[in-house]
């Protein structure tokens, strides 16, 4: 008896992990081909520090959520656990007069605030077994409307010290031709850091294969003897205190605290972690593709003026790609189907 | 010794198992049969810690337990193949068989050259060789059943349960599994099938133990036992496999002419035609073709070139719907997905191919009249249900295949393609369906069966025709159709 393996699953050159993630790549280095013949300001070292720091919030979420889909989840609240973390943050800093130099303080009560809020969601994920779309649209309603009526409504301009001062903290600048400052921020290094410690996260412990296991099919998980519920306990809060993180360096970058904000960006978000080649069926995802899934969307959406599409087509593409992502997986699933079968049929005969 | 001591268990008021002791050796392969509901899960689930009895007790390696955890029935060696094999789709075949060790070793991080190592020591020990890093969604059905022995075996497996564990299996595969198994003996680990498919339990196994009800009725020396003895133990009456052929008048008008259809990689040039009251077989091993030629006449299979016409209309297939619309009905194999809206009434079901025949003129549904048409398909086919409002799942294998039928015969075809139809149901069952079948010959359908399951064909079949490949082959008719000669064409 022979065994096929299919062509997709050998092992040869590769750079990166799958076909998906090289596709991205060649869809970021086309589109910035055709945007900067289009226009020449683009080919400046600004596009690319200016694009880096307008992901790297949103690289924060989306590693969270990739976490989440490849369980076979979906959350939804995540942006506004991290308004509500930085908020609060805030809020608590001013209040108790802590430490207005400090960053350390402020990332940690940040953190703490949304791994508090992920238990809430892991409660009723893991604890009453609510599906997970549901659960994470009410707890979002629930915690919004909480912080505008208990935590405050308030714009706060004048944000502590230290976290007003992280805003403009550049690894490097470079002077453009144009005779401007081009900027790159340090938050770069910390963000790459946490990408590469997720990644060996999910690939070399036990909490990260049970993820990828438990998105796969949950009840074989179960058999083989994993914790299914403290796994999924685990995940919610994780990404909670990931997003509290992201919710307070957002806080940080913008030097305003405001409670309206981050809501609605979880269209975006999920976009690019589903372009980036996470399944919404769970069970797939890599650190590597949803990190170009954010930079190829934030290329679009800062460049559609650039391109002559209107500033209020936005949402509109955001949408469109996230279509394209769910799309293209269809496909893939299509053909991987039959490629199965057409092993079977080899091996039968 | 492996087994259980006057086990008795009961869910509810209803009894599941009244003390019921059985036992295997080491290096012993033994065969639970019993029909579906006769206690043989409840049994498997009990040893293997997933239930509790309420009295008795297990014994493991001649050790006595009156309960267990799944994680001691594990440490003592249980293992148990579900016929889902309970594998990880997108890991590979390495973590597959390697993670449930880290798991039992409370690991924190996973270091894939050792999980190779151990999935790679657990297929030598079988004498079979895979790529260890494909994923287990991109191996064929033989190749994760495997996956999961060796999973099995890497977790020190003294007695193993193996559900169902041939079903999807094509003959060249089951002949492979069974000299993994005989390999199995031979390291004195004892394997227990628990089948329908009585022909191959009686190759391989030594022993059988066989349930009815919640208690052993029958036990020992599988020499001891032909067919018809463990058809009996099982049913508790005397299984007459008589053929039940109906006789076919002479003027009977042809009803479905197939006319060389094919379908490149699938079939090609299958010729044959059926009479009115005539039931024609079409049999061959798994991935000869026979399952895609069934799927084609209800135009789910796209036909290349060749006519199918039903009283001499030809039809052009687009879908399901313009079969239907030619009244021809299909009742597929994998009835769970393909067949049932499982969480909908068993009435609904009933009624979901016909429904069309019970609108008004204003396009309401006439209520009453459904009623007694339900009623009248659940005495008429003996579902055993309370009320027709139940869900689908709420009724047993046998009785859910039964709904299936019910749902294409409300609907009066003049065809009915069954592919399949006693697959996973229980000997009584079978009885009862193939006699429903014939009933609705005798009325003047025509049916065309497709399945492998050989004694059935030659109980039911006026005609049988045979597929090698994507072609049919030899042709039997009346008292030609007998086993021994179907087997050997099947064979060549």
């Amino acid at each position: 008896m022979s065994y096929i393996t299919p062509l997709s699953q050998r092992k040869g050159l590769q750079l990166f992990g799958s076909p998906n993630e090289l596709f991205l790549l060649g869809a970021i280095v086309v589109l910035s081909l055709v945007i900067g013949l289009n226009n020449s300001v683009f080919f400046s070292i600004a596009t690319p520090f200016d694009l880096l720091r307008s992901s790297l919030i949103e690289i924060l979420f989306a590693l969270g959520l990739l976490i989440v889909l490849v369980s076979g989840g979906i959350d939804i609240s995540f942006p506004i656990i991290g308004i509500f973390a930085g908020y609060t943050t805030v809020v608590i800093m001013l209040r108790f007069e802590l430490d207005t130099y400090s960053l350390i303080i402020p990332l940690i009560l940040a953190a703490i605030v949304g791994a508090i809020l992920g238990s809430i969601n892991a409660l009723l994920i893991a604890g009453f077994g609510l599906p997970t779309l549901i659960a994470t649209l009410g707890t979002a309603g629930m915690f919004r409307g909480f912080l505008l009526s208990y935590v405050g409504s308030v714009y706060i301009a004048n944000i502590p010290l230290g976290l007003d001062e992280f805003s403009t903290a550049d690894l490097l600048s470079v002077e453009t031709s144009a005779g401007t400052l081009a900027r790159l921020h340090v938050l770069v290094i910390p963000i790459l850091i946490l990408a590469i410690a997720l990644a060996w996260m999910m690939r070399r412990t036990m909490f990260g294969r049970t993820i990828f296991a438990i998105g796969g099919n949950e009840e074989s998980a179960r058999r083989m003897g994993m914790n299914v519920r403290w796994t999924k306990a685990r995940i919610y809060m994780l990404v909670g205190a990931i997003s509290g993180v992201a919710g307070i360096l957002y806080v940080s970058l913008q030097r305003k605290a405001d409670p309206y904000d981050l809501a609605g960006t979880e269209l975006e978000i999920i976009a690019a972690v589903v372009l980036g080649g996470a399944s919404i069926m769970g069970g797939y995802g890599t650190v590597t593709g949803t990190i170009l899934g954010v930079l190829l969307i934030n290329l679009i959406k800062d460049n559609l003026i650039l391109l002559g599409v209107p500033g209020s087509w936005q949402r509109a593409a955001v949408g469109l790609m996230l279509l394209i992502g769910v799309i293209a997986q269809a496909v893939a699933d299509k053909r991987r189907m039959k490629q199965t079968v057409t092993v079977a049929e080899e091996d039968s005969q | 010794m492996f087994g259980t001591k006057n086990i008795s268990k009961a869910f509810g008021g209803a009894v599941a198992l009244a003390d019921v002791s059985f036992s295997v050796e080491p290096g012993e392969i033994h065969c639970l049969a019993g029909e579906n509901g006769s206690g043989k899960s409840t049994l498997i689930k009990i040893m293997s810690g997933v239930e509790t009895a309420d009295s008795g007790s297990i014994v493991l390696n001649g050790e006595e337990f009156r309960s267990l955890s799944p994680r001691e029935a594990v440490a003592h060696g249980v293992q148990v193949i579900f016929q889902d094999f309970s594998l990880i789709p997108n890991l590979t075949v390495a973590e597959n068989i390697a993670l449930s060790t880290d798991v039992l070793e409370r690991r924190k991080l996973v270091n894939p050259k050792r999980n190779r190592e151990i999935a790679q020591k657990a297929l030598d020990r079988m004498g079979v060789s895979m790529d260890l890093d494909a994923t287990v969604q991109s191996i064929p059905v033989s190749s994760k059943q495997l996956v999961a022995i060796a999973r099995a075996l890497n977790q020190g497996v003294k007695i193993l349960f193996m559900d169902e564990a041939t079903t999807a299996l094509t003959r060249k595969e089951i002949d492979h599994l069974f000299g993994i198994v005989h390999g199995l003996r031979d390291r004195g680990v004892a394997t227990v099938f628990v089948s329908h498919k009585l022909d191959e339990v009686q190759e391989i196994a030594q022993r059988i133990t066989i349930l009815r009800n919640g208690s052993v009725t029958a036990e020992g020396d599988i020499k001891d036992f032909d067919r018809k003895a463990i058809a009996r133990a099982m049913t508790g009456q005397e299984v007459n496999e008589v053929r039940l052929a109906p006789a076919v008048p002479d003027n009977a008008p042809t009803v479905l002419e197939v006319d060389s259809i094919s379908s490149p990689g699938r079939f090609r040039d299958v010729s044959f035609s059926v009479k009115a009251g005539e039931v024609v077989g079409i049999t061959g091993l798994l991935g000869s073709g026979r399952s895609e030629i069934a799927e084609a006449l209800f135009g789910m299979t796209k036909i290349h070139s060749g006519t199918v016409s039903v009283n001499g209309t030809p039809i052009s297939f687009t879908g399901p719907r313009s079969a239907v619309a030619a009244g021809i009905g299909y009742v597929p194999q994998d009835r769970l997905t393909q067949g049932l809206f499982l969480h909908q009434p068993i009435a609904k079901n009933v009624l979901a191919a016909a429904i069309e025949r019970f609108v008004g003129p204003l396009g309401f549904v006439k209520a009453k009249s459904i009623r007694e048409t339900v009623t009248n398909w659940i005495s008429d086919l003996k579902i055993k249900t309370t009320d027709p409002q139940n869900p689908a799942t709420s009724l047993s294998g046998g009785n859910q295949q039964r709904v299936v039928l019910a749902k294409w015969l409300a609907m009066s075809p003049s065809v009915l393609i069954l592919n399949g139809p006693t697959v996973g149901v229980d000997i009584g069952s079978k009885r009862d369906i193939l006699e429903i079948i014939r009933q609705k010959a005798l009325d003047g359908m025509a049916v065309v069966i497709v399945s492998d399951d050989i004694p059935e064909i030659v109980q039911i079949a006026n005609r049988v025709l045979i597929v090698h490949q994507g072609e049919t082959g030899a042709e039997f008719e009346g008292a030609a159709i007998e086993e021994t000669s179907l087997y050997k064409e099947l064979a060549a």
